[in-house]
């Protein structure tokens, strides 16, 4: 199969001005989406997966944010970093869509969700169908359908405080879709909903991927919706990306300290009470002066002298497996690094 | 666990009831009929969706409510009718962790001044000796000293915690009733915090209450495991026969929900995805609460409430096709 690449992230640097000083929230972060696929970026809260997120759609307020100077996001083709404000609002939404963390918060109180909804499809920008007020509610109707909303006419009308909090995600996810984007970013879209409406949520987002085969970025600190959801995985720390790869290789080839970290202190169902976890000691790093070496070494365990002093390379493990880390040099120890999961692999 | 205590009851609940008056007509039944009991020393999950009314049996039982009905015996004395110097005792032998770490704790006071607040009321200590204590507990929590004249908004969530931390083991209480205490922390830190709770369960002897949604941490920190939907217990029993051999559907759909982080597993399991969503505990009907989402509902669901019944030992769970075996 003949993969085509929409999305090229590469170099991206994002900082933001602040009395403190300047936070470089993300650096040199490069990666490829594909048409159809799943991508998920995992990392703790300030490692900066949602700067990356949002900067691909420049959701980033700028000023105080700024890209550095090599950044680059080509979507098709075409740069977004030097585009401007006018120039994106007719990307997001028709080529892009966005799924909001908290359902609550990002949809519009004073707005009924049929309205709300077909404004992704209204107005006579460049590149836009032009439809009528019947088509475009014809369209949101379908769409809301498509959601699993039931008694779309009713729902139509309603505003965002009716519906409950499951619902408001499908209505976020109903605007994500009807401009029929070939790439959706989903920022947390479950985090604030209960296991059960999350499973739903999950579920209806597999479902409508493989009916509009759309490629999607998923954000995520939750490692079990990586596994179900996703065809590849970036892990982030620090601003930067530390390991990359297919679900297989990140979760049963395990290479960077740090996902052998996170991987080891989630309490898995099947784990024994006698087991301690093993949780990462120590807290992420400062941004505002982020270490001259590895962001991981001063949490790592493995930490050698050259971590502390110099940005470890990416090291290629497999195709498509890529990990920053010295451990992956060759004069360095052979460490072998553990988690339950590890095992499995290797059966 | 001490064995020759196992059977020691610390807190029995019975027919705990709460209710909220929203207007003339609405009442909301957060908690109804509630019955369960806690060893000295044991830890018990309380699990449950979002508005099942867990952290009010928390807030009922640490009397920060009132509750409508029923009773709560702690240490064979039931708690509504404690005199002046029994709830003075009470106060100091029960704590609480909280949910959210960024408003549970007084952001004017700095971190000492909060953590020897309790100190002050229930132990006589010299300034020094407070002092010293307060050091001691800090890097118990894995902070030290020099945290102790700092605010709480210079600290990290996972800080913030432990600093919550340090103040319910402050006045050396004997059960904490954890509400939510890792919900809002980043994986790699509810690690750390779980583990320090363990810790301290066995140093100390502590009985924990732990109130989570997470059913995979509830799991791994308890030795038994009550399951509330809407307002009711709708199974209970020990951890393991929980997750080895859940009863009720709610329950099996609960568990089959929690995402594994395992991507063949979790590719090829088959998960049971609940239609709907939880509906309103405002005025009730007086049916099985579940009956609505439930895979296997008949019309007799909808007519009237089941109660729990034995399914093994010490498991229990109220759904009307036990009732027919």
């Amino acid at each position: 199969m003949k993969r085509e690449k929409i999305l090229e992230v590469k170099d991206l640097e994002f900082s933001f001005r602040t009395y403190g000083g300047v936070v470089k929230s993300v650096r040199n972060v490069s990666f490829d989406i594909y048409a159809g696929e799943t991508v998920g970026i995992v990392g703790e809260s300030g490692c900066g997966k949602s700067v990356t997120a949002q900067s691909i759609l420049k959701l980033n307020p700028e000023p105080p944010g700024f890209f550095g100077e090599k950044s680059s996001i080509k979507f098709k083709g075409s740069e977004i970093v030097t585009k401007t404000e006018k120039e994106m609002r007719v990307i997001r939404g028709k080529d892009i869509g966005f799924i909001f963390q908290d359902p609550m918060t990002s949809l519009n109180p004073t707005m009924r969700i049929g309205r709300q909804i077909g404004e992704v499809l209204k107005g006579r920008m460049e590149g836009r169908e032009n439809l009528s007020r019947a088509q475009i509610k014809e369209r949101v109707l379908e769409i809301l359908k498509m959601v699993g909303i039931t008694d779309v006419e009713k729902r139509y009308k309603q505003y965002p405080y009716e519906l409950s909090g499951g619902m408001k995600q499908r209505v976020m996810i109903a605007i994500a879709l009807v401009g029929n984007p070939s790439l959706i970013i989903a920022d947390e879209p479950t985090t604030s909903l209960d296991v059960t409406i999350e499973a739903q949520i999950l579920e209806l987002l597999k479902d409508l991927q493989e009916r509009f085969h759309t490629a999607i970025i998923f954000i995520t600190h939750d490692l079990g919706v990586i596994a179900k959801l996703c065809d590849r995985v970036m892990v982030m720390y620090g601003g930067k990306i530390v390991e990359k790869g297919s679900v297989e290789d990140i979760y049963y080839q395990t290479r960077h300290p740090y996902t052998v970290g996170l991987m080891n202190s989630i309490a898995r169902l099947d784990l024994d009470k006698s087991v301690d976890l093993k949780p990462i000691e120590g807290t992420p790093p400062d941004l505002f002066s982020p270490p001259v070496g590895c962001p991981f070494a001063m949490r790592c365990e493995h930490a050698m002298k050259i971590c502390y002093r110099k940005l470890p390379d990416y090291f290629d493990i497999s195709d498509g497996h890529q990990c920053m880390c010295w451990l992956q040099d060759e004069r360095a120890p052979r460490i072998k690094l553990h988690t339950q999961l590890m095992d499995k692999g290797e059966e | 666990m001490n064995p020759e205590k196992k059977d020691d009851i610390l807190v029995k609940v019975e027919h705990l009831s709460k209710f909220f008056h929203i207007s003339r007509k609405a009442v909301l039944k957060a908690v109804d009929d509630v019955s369960f009991e806690i060893k000295r020393g044991e830890t018990v999950g309380l699990v449950g969706e979002s508005g099942c009314g867990k952290s009010t049996v928390g807030r009922c039982l640490i009397q920060l409510y009132k509750p409508t009905l029923g009773e709560i015996i702690y240490d064979g004395k039931e708690l509504s009718r404690f005199t002046g110097a029994q709830k003075f005792n009470f106060c100091k032998k029960v704590q609480m962790i909280f949910q959210n770490p960024y408003s549970s704790l007084n952001p004017r006071m700095t971190v000492s001044e909060i953590i020897s607040e309790g100190i002050r009321i229930h132990e006589k200590l010299s300034e020094k000796e407070q002092k010293e204590y307060v050091e001691e507990l800090l890097l118990k929590v894995g902070l030290n000293k020099e945290h102790m004249s700092r605010f709480p908004h210079e600290f990290s969530g996972g800080q913030r915690q432990r600093i919550g931390i340090a103040r319910a083991l402050s006045v050396k209480p004997e059960f904490i009733i954890c509400d939510e205490p890792i919900s809002a922390l980043d994986v790699s830190i509810q690690a750390q915090v779980i583990n320090m709770l363990k810790n301290f369960q066995r140093e100390e002897g502590l009985t924990y209450l732990f109130i989570a949604h997470d059913l995979s941490v509830v799991k791994y920190i308890s030795d038994r495991i009550v399951v509330m939907y809407l307002g009711k217990i709708v199974e209970t029993g020990d951890a393991e026969e929980i997750y080895k051999n859940p009863v009720h559907p709610y329950t099996q759909s609960l568990l089959s929900a929690i995402p594994e982080a395992d991507p063949r597993e979790a590719k090829s399991k088959k998960r049971i995805i609940l239609e709907g969503e939880i509906p309103s505990p405002i005025n009730p009907r007086p049916c099985c609460r579940f009956a609505k989402r439930c895979r296997f509902a008949t019309e007799e669901c909808l007519e009237r409430e089941p109660g729990l019944c034995e399914v093994g030992p010490g498991h229990k769970a109220a759904c009307i096709m036990l009732e027919h075996d």
